[in-house]
């Protein structure tokens, strides 16, 4: 049977190696895509936790259900979509001025 | 508490698809982690986000199943691809880090989803219950979403949308770069 802990395992599996990602790529992208890891496993919980939540009531008692949940999953993915669009300029701009995306590289602003 | 007389499960879900996706999505994070190359990594992450599309289904909410789709897999993956031809001579360089500083960035990955894994299933998950009374599949439908993008969530959409228009004239300001600096003064002599 599949309960709500099957989805919050994957979810934190999601985050774990988002956070993994993040910490052990030099490559700028790499970073990207953990990030991009970590709100998925956001959103996965979102969506698990609107199903999973307190709206049966209303539904049985001939409401709506509510979709919360699924609203700001899909607000972060906006918000994803945006932040790779902005994240990927300032990229391109970097490779521009150094040939290279490696973070270790990135150090202007250090002093 | 009003449901406990309800079984905190989703009947209709045959749990080995949802094994098989979620294990898809597992192999393809941890392919993530632990591939060099980035073109791999964009593979694998190609992987995760359809496996995690996948799973919206059985969460009943296909609307934002096909948004994944359309905006993860189709856009912004395609963008990272774009990103990665853009920024590097060779697809396949190595850029690692040292053996130390990886395995304390696993290390500190893998005790944070330990934790969240037991927060959630000792602690959480036991109190929840579907939302459709007897089991019954219930599929929120994009009647609902649009009502609420339109009623509760008005704010939020229309600074949404302000967000992206603001994302593209930035991206496309940033990404202009020197080379368009130097376009101009090698026109002006």
């Amino acid at each position: 049977m599949i309960g709500l802990g099957h989805f919050l395992t994957l979810s934190a599996i999601l985050f774990g190696c988002g956070v993994a990602t993040i910490l052990t790529k030099r490559n700028a992208i790499g970073i990207l895509m953990g990030v991009e890891l970590i709100l998925n496993a956001a959103n996965v919980n979102l969506v698990a936790f609107n199903r999973f939540s307190w709206a049966g009531e209303a539904v049985a008692q001939g409401g709506v259900p509510a979709v919360d949940g699924l609203m700001f999953a899909m607000f972060i993915i906006v918000l994803a979509a945006a932040e790779a669009a902005i994240a990927l300029a300032i990229f391109l701009n970097f490779y521009n001025h150094f040939s290279t995306i490696d973070i270790e590289r990135a150090r202007m602003l250090s002093g | 508490m009003l449901l406990a007389q309800q079984p905190p499960t989703l009947d209709p879900v045959a749990p080995w698809l949802f094994y098989l996706f979620a294990g898809v999505a597992v192999l393809g994070a941890l392919g993530v982690v632990l591939s060099q190359q980035i073109v791999r990594m964009a593979v694998f992450l190609l992987f995760t986000l359809g496996s995690v599309a996948m799973l919206y289904f059985f969460l009943a909410a296909e609307f934002l199943a096909a948004i994944q789709l359309i905006v993860y897999v189709g856009g912004t993956l395609i963008l990272i691809i774009f990103g990665v031809m853009l920024t590097s001579k060779n697809p396949f360089i190595r850029l690692t880090v040292p053996l130390g500083q990886r395995i304390a960035g696993w290390a500190i990955g893998g005790l944070l989803a330990l934790l969240m894994i037991f927060l959630g299933v000792v602690e959480l998950a036991g109190g929840f219950a579907p939302t459709s009374p007897g089991g019954r599949v219930e599929h929120y439908g994009v009647a609902e979403l649009g009502q609420n993008l339109l009623g509760k969530y008005a704010l939020p959409f229309e600074l949404a949308g302000v967000l992206l228009l603001v994302v593209m004239i930035g991206a496309a300001y940033i990404a202009k770069g020197r080379h368009a600096d130097l376009a101009k003064g090698e026109e002006t002599p």
